[in-house]
């Protein structure tokens, strides 16, 4: 199969470590560099320099025949002038401040930040497709309208559902897509119905998209265990709930196992049950929520399907749903008629449609990424994703078992949530242990969420992570508790390597300054 | 851990003291202790309604975003605004001027329900 970290067990089998970490930099590698200071760029420049030499406007074009007076000006004071190699310096410099996938580890939970395969980048700037025009006629837009569909019928499969809607921009609007659709049914069925289920380990999101749509939120608790109990849900249960939200695995990674029996009850009562797509990565070709009982979900190609995220971005939360949502979905919808495909835009061909989401038809460039990663990978491929990441997610939780307190027991799947019981008796707290990760060159993983566990700190390493990264970051880990325990103050001094030490992230909260202004101090 | 003898509390840790025919609603503690930095605070206004056991506003720190349960049900006449300014007087000061909500209550016997000093302290103890 095609890992792009080129990593897989069978590898491990008698491999040696070629390289090992000098003793004075972090376990991630972290050492101080040839970093540089680096002002604004209003504050850089020279009266009159310039980075371009545009020529003068051609023929009689005059602004003030073709503008209303109020929105001419003569000049623009203040803004910065420097040449091209000024500006390319300030931009590389600040990216050099930045820590990235491409970087170091980054195990942000429930954010899934896994490597973006160059592959699928060269693909997605190909100029057929990163050239074409969002208003160009079908006819000269088939090979992307052919991609367009062949990736709504893969994901379609891969979650066990019957159609998908590419459209939403990201995870959150496809929650709020999927809240519409299961309210436009409701509807079409005589009522809206006024109340959505979530359990307490869910996303911020659910109930935010829940609100949007004019549902009530009901949270639900989960068990000791972790996870959430059938009869919690059917005491919640009635005919004024229009749907139920469960994330599984769930936000402490753990596989709701009572999903069948919890979507029987909600089914029993006329509700749906929604999947939030955001863990998927663990199910990844092993199970498929639509068989579980789940009736419509989004998915977040820019985690599951290693398109760009995080400020990269931008992302794509496609929504997979059962036949009986279909009719509901938002435009276009790409269909194939005989050898030719077009998208459907007119609602009059989808009468009970919920419209249009936002401009054009979807963040197209990552839908090339993604449909080029489940290319490459194949079926086998996208099922050993999901069990590698399960793996190494695993693989950390065994590795900081004892030095790190694990809340729930349960076995997890692609992230596992430790907390700081065992350093808070020193006064270390999650934050501190954060911090300190930086200063051995890791990104922190995820903190304090979920909320039902007090000072979470929740791992998510991904499938693209070798061994030997998970082992530098868990001794990292390792390091960090022995220090908590020896040099507290140490660890709550942290970081002190990074060209911007611990930041006042209260006073930059409570006080912030959005915006500068000339003669502005900067701190 | 400060928790005063005199006050009413809630699971999910506010608290409310009788002024007159009015009670005065904040949050522990405790609470502000969890969250850390309070960093923006989002009440009612002067004349809604507040519903015992349903959320009357949003406390946000740098840590989490969480929101405020009403421990009894009422018409909200007073607000604490310089909390908007100065969202750290809660950690500073939960119980004094760090006060959130006045109530005129609707069914001055939900009071009663509310836990005492001493079986707060128990639940908080249970907590941790």
């Amino acid at each position: 199969m095609g890992n792009p970290t080129g990593w897989k067990p069978s590898m491990e089998k008698d491999a040696k470590v070629t390289a090992t970490a000098h003793a004075e930099v972090g376990a991630g590698g972290a050492t101080r560099g040839l970093v540089h200071e680096e002002q604004l760029l209003f504050e850089r420049g020279s009266t009159g320099r310039s980075g371009v030499s545009l020529p003068a406007a051609g023929g009689d074009f005059d602004p003030a025949r073709e503008l209303p007076a109020a929105l001419l000006r003569d000049g623009v004071e203040g803004m910065p002038e420097v040449s091209e190699l000024e500006v390319v310096r300030h931009f590389t410099r600040m990216s050099s401040w930045n820590h990235g996938i491409d970087t170091g580890f980054y195990p942000l939970g429930s954010c899934t930040m896994k490597y973006n395969p160059r592959s699928s980048e060269a693909l997605a700037r190909l100029p057929g497709f990163a050239n074409v025009h969002p208003l160009a006629p079908a006819e000269l837009a088939q090979g992307a309208l052919e991609l367009m569909y062949r990736l709504e019928r893969a994901l379609s499969e891969i979650a066990g559902f019957d159609q998908t809607t590419l459209v939403p921009a990201a995870g959150a609007q496809g929650e709020l897509c999927g809240l519409m659709l299961i309210r436009a049914y409701h509807q079409a069925h005589g009522n809206p119905r006024k109340k959505v289920l979530i359990p307490d380990t869910a996303h911020g999101t659910n109930p935010a998209s829940s609100a949007l749509n004019g549902y009530d939120v009901v949270q639900l608790a989960s068990g000791a265990d972790g996870r959430l109990h059938p009869e919690t849900v059917a005491a919640a249960m009635d005919e004024d709930v229009a749907a139920i939200m469960i994330t599984n695995p769930n936000t402490l990674g753990i596989f709701e196992s009572n999903i069948a029996e919890i979507a029987e009850i909600v089914h029993a009562k006329g509700g749906l049950v929604y999947g939030d797509g955001a863990n998927m990565n663990a199910l990844l070709g092993v199970a498929r929520p639509g068989d579980m009982g789940f009736d419509v979900m989004q998915y977040n190609l820019h985690k599951t399907f290693a398109t760009p995220h995080g400020g990269g971005g931008p992302g794509s939360g496609p929504v997979a749903v059962k036949a009986k949502l279909a009719p509901f979905l938002p435009l276009p919808v790409v269909v194939k008629e005989g050898e030719r495909y077009r998208l459907l835009v007119e609602p009059k061909e989808r009468p009970q449609t919920i419209g249009k989401l936002r401009e054009f038809w979807g963040n197209f460039g990552m839908f090339v990424r993604a449909w080029a990663l489940i290319r490459e990978y194949g079926p086998e491929g996208v099922a050993e994703t999901g069990k590698l990441a399960v793996l190494n997610a695993n693989y950390v939780r065994k590795l900081l078992q004892g030095t790190y307190n694990l809340p729930y027991e349960t076995d997890s799947l692609h992230e596992v949530v430790f907390d700081d019981k065992l350093q808070k008796v020193h006064g270390v707290t999650t934050m501190d242990v954060a911090k300190r990760l930086i200063d051995h060159g890791f990104h922190p993983p995820t903190v304090y969420f979920p909320l039902v566990v007090s000072g979470a700190l929740m791992i998510e390493p991904t499938e693209t992570e070798s061994k030997e990264t998970l082992e530098r970051f868990c001794t990292a880990m390792k390091a960090i508790a022995e220090e908590a325990q020896a040099d507290p103050e140490a660890v709550k001094a942290a970081p002190t390597r990074p060209f911007r030490a611990r930041l006042d992230e209260t006073r930059a909260a409570r006080k912030p300054i959005l915006r500068w202004r000339p003669g502005m101090k900067v701190e | 851990m400060e928790i005063p003898d005199t006050l009413k509390y809630t699971r999910e840790h506010e608290w409310a003291r009788t002024k007159g025919t009015q009670v005065v609603i904040g949050i522990t503690d405790f609470a502000q202790d969890q969250l850390g930095d309070v960093v923006f605070v989002e009440l009612p206004d002067v004349g809604d309604t507040v519903k015992k056991g349903e959320s009357f506003g949003v406390v946000e720190s740098t840590k989490a975003v969480s929101e405020l349960f009403a421990p009894l049900s009422g018409k909200v006449v007073e607000v604490n605004d310089p909390l908007a300014d100065a969202p750290e007087t809660i950690n500073d000061d939960p119980y004094e001027e760090g006060w959130m909500i006045v109530v005129e209550p609707s069914d001055p016997k939900e009071l009663e329900a509310l836990m005492d000093a001493k079986a707060y302290r128990a639940f908080v103890e249970e907590q941790e």
